[in-house]
């Protein structure tokens, strides 16, 4: 059996890197792409919210693997010749798009319909209402549960290690075969996603109990 | 280079996927109960007198939420037989599939428990009920009605991760979808069509579980 030393702990922190880059990549994409799919979820034209009912319950419908599988093999089919980085992180983006669309939608429909009417009332235009009104509240109300997904976006990621991408999972898996010590190395693996995911996990509740006190 | 989509292959061995279809059905219902019960015995752990159990309960459920289900299962996976239980992957993937769900059924059913006003185990006290009778009669049947819809679209999820067993090789729809991509080389097709099994798979789960809302908890209470 061979030992881990630095060299393994240096292949899994290479491997990690990759974690957080897609996490970070997935969660601005999917924050921007989200935002549209929000707006266009809780806009008055019939078919922008249906299309985006649709494209949202597609996402919360089908695992996240199938996902990275489809848009992974699609993006090839479809004539673009992308590393396999760029592949996963669209699945990551189209993936977080529809789930952060889906909880800023309900933080814009949870933002008092007075609001909207005062700022009507006061002649602000569709992207002042918006901007200045609706969504500051709306994000601070979703805050939590966006958190909350981020965390699931965090370990979302591993599944990449399935399509072959190396990440902080799959750089487990190599190293364990390597060295066949697979429990110490799922171990180490599963503490540095814990030690990523549970500082934000509590920070997540604890705004969740302040805004729950605000609101009472 | 021109790709023609063709989907004869998956209509071709779709007896098999149907099949699997109904592996992964097993392995989510099997994972679901058994997570219920992980849920309820972890709630009245969290409430009981001793705290090195409390403190057990809350470190594994903040353990498991905090990590990916690929390393949990994986973990188990290889743990497992060192402590000298050798188990087939399927046997395996529903362990896993029950501690991940028990985990958050644990922090869910917590959240409905925690929701009854205290008024009401007391006026259980009041009526002579024996504790076993209050917690079953006035705390935990109606904390499961109210996290019913959070406690359900978990279930979804967890169903939804069934796939990540095809990682230990569990025999369930992912699995055969990768078997026969290898066989035939139809990646975009074989994973397209199997991600509208999922899609009809999820569907129906809600389906069933809006039904069982609707027969059991309709009122007048039953």
């Amino acid at each position: 059996m061979a030992t881990i030393g630095p060299n393994e702990l240096y292949f899994l922190m290479q491997g990690l890197k990759w974690t957080l880059a897609l996490t970070i990549i997935g969660f601005i994409g999917g924050g921007v792409f989200g935002l549209a799919v929000a707006l266009a979820r809780t806009s008055e034209a019939p078919f922008a919210r249906r299309f985006t009912a649709g494209y949202i319950a597609i996402f919360q419908g089908t695992p996240l693997l199938m996902q990275l599988f489809v848009v992974y093999y699609g993006v090839a089919l479809m004539g673009f010749n992308v590393d396999a980085w760029v592949a996963v992180a669209v699945a990551f983006t189209l993936h977080a798009s529809a789930f952060l669309g889906e909880i800023w939608r309900g933080g814009i429909q949870a933002v008092p319909k007075g609001q909207t009417e005062a700022a009507n009332a006061l002649g602000l235009h569709y992207v002042s209402r918006m901007k200045d009104v609706v969504l500051p509240q709306a994000l601070r109300i979703s805050l939590p549960a966006t958190i909350g997904f981020l965390v699931q976006l965090i370990k979302g990621t591993s599944l990449a290690a399935i399509v072959g991408f190396v990440e902080l999972s799959r750089a487990g898996q190599i190293v364990s075969n390597q060295t066949f010590r697979p429990l110490t190395v799922f171990a180490i693996v599963g503490i540095i996603y814990f030690l990523i995911c549970w500082p934000l996990s509590l920070w997540g509740a604890s705004m969740e109990r302040r805004l729950q006190t605000a609101s009472r | 280079m021109s790709y023609n989509l063709d989907f004869s292959v998956v209509v071709d061995r779709l007896p098999e996927l149907l099949v699997a279809c109904l592996a992964t059905i097993g392995l989510a219902i099997a994972g679901m109960a058994l997570a219920t019960v992980i849920g309820v015995l972890g709630v009245l752990a969290r409430r009981s007198r001793f705290k090195l159990l409390r403190g057990l309960v809350i470190g594994f459920v903040e353990a498991i939420r905090n990590t990916p289900f690929l390393v949990q299962i994986f973990f188990i996976f290889f743990a497992l037989p060192q402590i000298g239980v050798r188990l087939n992957p399927t046997a395996t993937a529903i362990i896993a599939l029950a501690l991940n769900g028990g985990a958050y059924a644990i922090e869910i059913i917590r959240g409905g428990v925690d929701s009854i006003p205290k008024g009401q185990v007391e006026a259980g006290k009041a009526l002579g009920l024996h504790p076993a009778q209050i917690f079953r009669h006035i705390i935990l049947k109606p904390a499961l009605r109210a996290v019913y819809p959070s406690l359900t679209s978990q279930f979804i999820m967890l169903t939804l991760t069934t796939s990540v067993c095809t990682s230990i090789a569990a025999y369930e729809l992912t699995s055969v979808a990768q078997k026969i991509e290898a066989d035939t080389f139809r990646s975009f097709e074989v994973y397209f069509s199997i991600t509208l099994l999922y899609l009809i798979i999820s569907s129906l789960m809600m389906g069933v579980f809006a039904l069982i809302s609707r027969v059991s908890f309709s009122y007048p209470v039953k």
